[in-house]
């Protein structure tokens, strides 16, 4: 029997608006998927049709092999977590903890064990007793995954699980969430639209754009390779600098030659991005922490002005005006530039990626 | 509940304003304080000019309110007034209970699975209280006289009844439409199946907006006059009709008596809005907060 989820050409429509594009994914047993993307993307319509809250309008959705698009959501077995923490106002924080086991036939022995063991693993043995009223957010909102690990369902759903939380609160919750899904057995999906928490928490991200799935990877390879400028341009902050370019030739070295804004550059690019025809139309990207600058221009630099200075701690960031295009450029602290300073910048080899005038990664 | 139990004594607004509240709050009250103070009255003091504050009250209203003191024999006769108090806190519990009950199920109904037109069944459902009683009044009593249901506990417990509905549907589903449907999804996704999420995680939320549409649906059918006038009959009668019966009688009107009607009609109210109250607060300002 197959285990862990499976979709299949899942889409939803409401109306006109396809707000779900045909999605194909496959979580296993014990992995962690996030759906990542903007507001309006689809992921929690998406999160809403595995849990049975919407209807499929077409595809299906397995779960441990069965399909269960035709099961109402009190038979599916599903636990999630909601945004807004959902909890039951009228009844304690115990109360809201067991109320998933009353479904399940166990025993009151059993229950508060339960109920204890999560209360445990998720610091809230204090206030069992209090009402969600209560509770301070970060509590509700344990509360919340409280509710959906004290049982054994077949898969776990968190909707955006941190996104009420303020940023200390929220790197504390992160970890802790972490630490607990490591725990689960079952396929766990998050949605969340912050990229930091897709990259922390996640085995793999899926990226949604309008409706569809962008990319399935790693968090190291969605950031390595992203397949798309939309992807690109999404992951890592601040975003990759997404330069449009034309080529101009390959070099004697292999290196690819391009047109920038009217500045000739050379760029030593992945070997794909060589049997481009001459005159082809490309974005180049480039992460704001993969620049040097050196003292010259030469033929492998990119000239610009300094502009604007935004000190990060650790780093520092600066706008650099090539032209007219606005550039992202991450040094250390202690590199230090003046506004209005012309600073020559070399991209780094290898790590500098070249799109297609589609916008897809050329491999 | 504790939220609205706010320190008693003067609080931040200060002792001018608080002396303000209690002068504004005094004019409101005067005309009730006024009625429970003749109802303690003598014939005499009900009638001098000035009019008196201090006298010394007397039982005699609140007993002629249930016998009928003959002059001449020992035995006073009842005069039924027991039955009339019955009749209206009969009736109006009924009707509200009745409302209240098919107001929730409606209402949760049109909250969350609408309709394909469900704004217009609302309409239809409130143009019924938009006309003034006196036009339907004939249609209904023929009505009435008809099917026999005149001067029966059934006919005017359904009459008014039907009466708040309107209200009851849409105040109710205001309050339904106000909670998170998060919630309601949690439920489910807890393995409650709908009637479980009705009554378990539902129905506490709206507490509060059931209370307040009780007491507010309470208070129309406790005093409603005309319907009751022409639809009830002598078993069947409501306090507002006796109570204008006995206006008229051979040495004019008996305000002493009337004034001892009217306090004791006034107790099941004031004691249900009491008990109330806290909800009632929370009910109508409902909403009016983000939460």
């Amino acid at each position: 029997m197959a285990s862990g989820i499976q979709i299949r050409q899942m889409t939803k429509r409401f109306g006109d608006l396809v707000a779900v594009n045909a999605v194909d994914l496959d979580i296993d047993d014990g992995e962690v998927l996030c759906l990542l993307g903007p507001s309006g993307c689809g992921k929690t319509t998406t999160l809403r049709m595995v849990a049975g809250l919407e209807d499929v309008s077409e595809g299906e959705i397995c779960i441990d092999g069965n399909r269960v698009n035709d099961i109402s959501t009190p038979e599916r077995n599903v636990a999630m977590a909601f945004q807004f923490y959902a909890l039951y106002p009228s009844i304690t924080v115990a109360e809201n903890l067991s109320y998933p086991l009353h479904a399940e036939q166990i025993s009151r022995a059993e229950i508060k064990a339960r109920i204890a063991s999560v209360a445990d693993k998720l610091d809230l043995t204090e206030v069992l007793n209090r009402y969600p009223s209560q509770l301070a957010e970060g509590e509700k909102q344990r509360v919340a995954v409280g509710r959906a690990i004290i049982r054994k369902p077949s898969c776990f759903l968190f909707d955006e699980p941190l996104s009420r939380l303020d940023i200390e609160l929220r790197q504390q919750m992160r970890t802790k969430v972490k630490e607990v899904l490591a725990g689960l057995s079952k396929p766990t999906v998050i949605v969340t639209h912050d990229q930091i928490e897709a990259l922390t928490m996640a085995d793999r991200i899926a990226v949604m754009r309008d409706g569809k799935i962008e990319q399935v990877a790693t968090p190291h390879d969605i950031f390595a390779a992203p397949s798309n400028t939309f992807v690109a341009g999404f992951i890592g902050t601040p975003g990759m600098n997404l330069i449009p370019s034309v080529i101009e030739g390959v070099s004697e070295r292999g290196e690819l030659k391009l047109n920038i804004d009217g500045q000739h550059v050379v760029v030593d690019v992945n070997a794909g991005a060589m049997n481009l025809p001459v005159g082809a139309k490309v974005t180049l990207g480039v992460r704001p922490r993969f620049f040097e600058t050196v003292a010259e221009s030469s033929e492998t630099t990119l000239s610009g002005k300094v502009d604007i200075i935004e000190p990060m701690g650790a780093e520092t960031l600066f706008h650099v005006l090539d032209g007219t295009r606005e550039l992202r450029v991450v040094m250390d602290r202690t590199v230090r530039f003046k506004e209005g300073e012309t600073i020559h910048l070399e991209f780094q080899p290898k790590l500098t990626h070249v799109f297609d005038a589609q916008g897809s990664l050329v491999q | 509940m504790r939220f609205f139990r706010k320190k008693q004594g003067i609080g931040k607004a200060g002792a001018g304003w608080s002396l303000f509240a209690g002068v504004v709050s005094l004019i409101y009250f005067f005309p009730v304080l006024w009625i429970i103070l003749t109802a303690f009255k003598t014939r005499t003091d009900t009638l001098s000019i000035p009019p008196k504050f201090i006298f010394t009250p007397t039982f005699d209203n609140f007993i002629a309110v249930f016998y009928r003191s003959a002059a001449s024999s020992q035995d006073a006769a009842s005069t039924g007034f027991e039955l009339y108090f019955f009749n209206s806190i009969f009736i109006a519990g009924t009707s509200v209970i009745l409302a209240l009950i098919i107001g929730t199920l409606a209402s949760y109904g049109f909250s969350r699975h609408p309709l394909r037109g469900n704004d217009t069944y609302l309409f239809v459902i409130l143009t019924t209280r938009m006309l003034p009683p006196i036009i339907a009044i004939i249609p209904i009593f023929l009505m009435f006289r008809l099917s026999g249901l005149s001067g029966t506990y059934i006919g005017i417990i359904l009459l008014y009844t039907a009466f708040n509905l309107p209200f009851s549907i849409w105040m109710i589903k205001s309050f339904f439409d106000e909670i998170s449907t998060d919630v309601e999804d949690a439920a489910r996704m807890d393995g409650s199946r709908d009637r479980g999420v009705f009554f378990k995680i539902c129905l506490p939320q709206v507490k509060a907006g059931l209370a307040a549409t009780a007491v507010f649906a309470l208070i129309l059918t406790w005093n409603e006059f005309l319907f009751a006038l022409l639809l009830t009959g002598t078993d069947t009668r409501t306090v507002p009709v006796q109570m204008a019966r006995t206006l008229g009688g051979e040495i004019g009107v008996d305000w002493g008596l009337l004034a001892a009607i009217v306090t004791i009609f006034l107790i099941p109210v004031f004691a249900v809005t009491y008990m109330l109250q806290n909800h009632l607060l929370r009910g109508v300002t409902f909403g009016t907060v983000k939460k």
